[in-house]
């Protein structure tokens, strides 16, 4: 009996909750918004989920399995991408393109740096960004509520403007009430047009302890605060609700801007990360040629989370703010010192 | 901030199996093994050769080292060999083994004091050193030198009953069947460190340890000591924690609790000193808490230093299902054994047989970077750099990250999704550190 004790450094308990366990809270966090769309796109909105998740699962499988390394899909994390990207998509977006969109974000963004944990972008937004080489396809909005058939064939699509396109014009969106926005009943990505269902998401992660809500709050008050002071439509605080409830400002900063990998893991660097997303979203959706900046702004940011987090590394255990500044400026002085002595 | 400290976890206490159960004494075994270093600092020298006759109570090992506690027979009986045995933290350490006459026959230094009232601090801490006493609940640290290397500095006595660590009841049991003697124990100890307030902190888990020990306040008493009840988390009972819970101040790095004015006693050290002074007795018995999801029947037992954890075992009914791992101490902090032919010494104060469904590691342990490690860092580290660097052998940012100050209280490594194991790569780091240390101290030398 005695051979078969186990032996290993402490802690010898640990917490319940593995990395499958919060990765499927993402996913349940992420249903609300599937629903969404399917009420307002049709069931199409749900084959595209069904076929990139199919898909990135796959990639992931394949990848791990080709280079002879762990099987890494049971860790759910190829499940969440794969619906984070068809949320990012047209609803009428060919599937094949969303099986391009998944290779490139399964393959060359995550797999490649290493898998889980190491890629320094997140892998669906940048999925998102390659794809948008296909401007045309990336950039056909349907009216909400139109039923897109699962199968396009030869079928005309009627295309519509999103409440975005109003604005990149400096126009409050027509015929679309906030509280539309609010519900989703406009058009836009197959995920991201029911801030509601998103915002429902985002709470049962915060409840759950799997996400901080520092970053999703950062972000959006952000843009809150600055499209209030400088409104382009007449009315200050429609703009300002308009500008929270249009684009992918909810799915990007709940689902998008949280997520682990590519975010800092201080509290400090969460929070200057969380404005730093919403004001490069405002300057893009102000200057930008593009009407949404929602993820570049969060691509651009994850190139900041070492630099973030390593600034914001904070004071140590046992040591005051004055002896840490008191620290600093004798380090300053022998530094002077030195220098006078070379001299 | 008082009252709380930074981070920490919860885990699930498993206490019930045992909170309940009085402490029952274990029948004394057939043989002890002793080994002469059960404490921080410098091991013991044998005083007794094979053939020897030993009585109980009786000096068997000392050193000439300030920082050193004397150690004596548990039992009385013949020396039956003087050589290296299994250790509970792994190695082989010279150890004495008594063959037990069963006689219990004491030696003639076992004598109560004869005026515990009259006694001088400095007497005190005498007979703290004679007897051998440590700190019962974490490091071993020799208890004299901690009174007297903390006069004039401290002014705060903290008493740990916190007992934060999942299991572990030992603590709780004294507490509440040795309430006056503890209170006694924490007396002379007031005495000794000289200091004008003693705080006896509990975690709240624990109501009724704490009004038991309210109750046994005299008037008097409660000019100086307290009771306080602390907010049930992980690592409550660590001594930097608990000085951050009890007095909001936080100990500098690499620094003693004497820097900010701090001393902590386990509660159990207090019940020792109470013995020492009133019965004369050494430290050579200790409450031991036996419990684990693969033990038959969990249970408190008051057990002779020296008893193999087997004999322990055997009292509890053995084992329902096959153990996955033996710890000696509790789950986030406990060492792992190989066998079960290790004995109890001075600050063993839990035996654990774990079974396989507590064994949650995986085989591909992988960083998803959610940062939880960060938050719940009482030291305030960041475990998941600290992780990335250890893997590197990066010593500079491993320098610059602290690794020195964790405390490898485990919070990080319970906490994390990926099963990382975080507190083994800091070990390693610091490990790393020393080695580099000595091979710069060697190349200076030359």
């Amino acid at each position: 009996m005695e051979q078969r004790l186990k032996v290993s450094s402490s802690p010898h308990i640990r917490a319940p909750r593995g990395t499958r366990s919060l990765m499927l809270d993402v996913i349940i966090a992420l249903i609300p918004s599937l629903i969404a769309g399917i009420i307002v796109f049709g069931w199409r909105a749900l084959t595209v989920t069904v076929v990139s998740v199919v898909f990135s699962v796959f990639f992931e499988w394949g990848y791990r399995k080709m280079m002879k390394k762990s099987c890494s899909v049971g860790d759910l994390s190829a499940v969440i991408t794969g619906m984070l990207l068809a949320f990012c998509l047209p609803v009428t977006v060919p599937y094949w393109m969303v099986v391009v969109g998944d290779l490139f974000a399964v393959v060359l963004v995550k797999q490649l740096f290493g898998g889980i944990g190491k890629n320094f972008m997140n892998p669906a937004l940048a999925g998102r960004a390659f794809m948008f080489s296909w401007a045309a396809a990336m950039s056909t909005w349907v009216p909400a509520m139109s039923k897109s058939p699962i199968f396009l064939g030869g079928v005309d699509v009627v295309t519509s403007a999103t409440p975005l396109t109003y604005m990149a014009n400096g126009m409050l969106p027509e015929g679309m009430s906030t509280l539309q926005m609010f519900l989703g009943n406009v058009g836009g990505c197959l995920g991201e047009t029911s801030a509601l269902a998103l915002l429902i998401g985002g709470i049962y992660l915060c409840i759950r302890k799997v996400i901080s809500p520092r970053i999703p709050l950062c972000y959006i008050i952000t843009v809150a605060v600055l499209t209030f002071i400088f409104p382009l439509g007449n009315n200050r605080f429609d703009w300002m609700l308009a500008s929270m409830f249009s684009g992918g400002l909810f799915l990007g900063a709940i689902f998008m801007a949280t997520d682990y990998v590519t975010s800092p893991v201080t509290a400090r660097g969460q929070l200057i990360y969380g404005i730093g997303c919403g004001l490069l979203t405002v300057f893009i959706r102000y200057f930008g040629s593009y009407v949404e900046g929602v993820s570049y702004s969060i691509l651009l940011m994850n190139i900041c989370v070492w630099f973030l987090d390593k600034t914001s590394m904070g004071i140590r255990f046992g040591v005051s703010r004055e002896d840490k500044k008191r620290a600093k400026e004798a380090a300053k002085a022998a530094k002077k010192a030195q220098k006078e002595a070379a001299v | 901030m008082k009252n709380t400290f930074f981070g920490g976890v919860h885990p699930n206490d498993r206490k019930a199996a045992t909170a309940s159960k009085a402490t029952e004494v274990l029948a004394a075994p057939a043989e002890v093994i002793i080994p002469m270093s059960m404490h921080v600092g410098a091991p013991c020298a044998p005083e007794v050769a094979k053939g020897d006759y030993v009585f109980k109570g009786q000096r068997i090992g000392s050193s000439p080292a300030p920082v050193s506690a004397p150690i004596h027979a548990s039992v009385s009986g013949t020396v039956k060999a003087v050589e290296p045995r299994l250790h509970p933290n792994g190695t082989k350490v010279m150890s004495v083994v008594i063959e037990n006459d069963m006689q219990e026959a004491l030696h003639e230094s076992v004598v109560p004091c004869a005026d515990p009232a009259a006694l001088t601090p400095e007497e005190i801490t005498q007979i703290v050193k004679e007897k051998g006493i440590t700190g019962m609940g974490g490091a071993a640290f020799p208890t004299h030198f901690k009174i007297s290397s903390g006069v004039g500095k401290v002014d705060t006595l903290i008493v740990n009953g916190a007992e934060c660590e999942p299991y572990i009841t030992s603590d709780h049991r004294t507490m509440l069947e040795l309430t006056n003697e503890v209170i006694e124990g924490v007396r002379l100890a007031v005495r000794a460190t000289g200091v004008k307030t003693a705080v006896i902190a509990v975690e709240n888990n624990k109501k009724d340890a704490i009004a038991a020990l309210e109750a046994a306040l005299t008037d008097e008493d409660r000019k100086t000591i307290s009771v306080m009840g602390l907010r049930v988390r992980y690592p409550q009972g660590s001594e930097k924690q608990l000085i951050q819970s009890v007095t909001g101040k936080q100990v500098p790095p690499g620094g003693l609790p004497a820097s900010v004015g701090c001393s902590i006693m386990n509660v159990f050290t207090c019940y020792c000193i109470y013995r020492a002074v009133y019965e004369g007795m050494p430290a050579i018995e200790r409450i031991v808490t036996i419990s684990g999801s693969a033990v038959n029947e969990p249970k408190n037992l008051l057990a002779k230093v020296g008893t193999p954890v087997s004999a322990l075992f055997d009292a509890c009914g053995g084992f329902k299902t096959q153990p996955d791992k033996i710890l000696q101490g509790g789950p986030m902090m406990g060492i792992a054994q190989f066998s079960t032919e290790f004995p109890i010494i001075k600050n063993t104060n839990a035996i654990l047989a774990l079974g396989k469904e507590e064994n949650r590691s995986v085989e591909d342990p992988t960083c998803i970077r959610c940062g939880k490690c960060i938050t719940v860092c009482p030291m305030k580290l960041k475990p998941i750099y600290m992780y990335q660097y250890e893997q590197k052998g990066d010593l500079e940012m491993l320098t610059k990250l602290n690794v020195t100050d964790c405390t490898e209280c485990g919070s990080c490594a319970y906490t994390c999704p990926g099963r990382l194991y975080l507190v083994h790569s800091f070990r390693t780091a610091k490990q790393m550190l020393i080695n580099a240390k000595n091979a710069q101290q060697q190349k200076e030398g030359k």
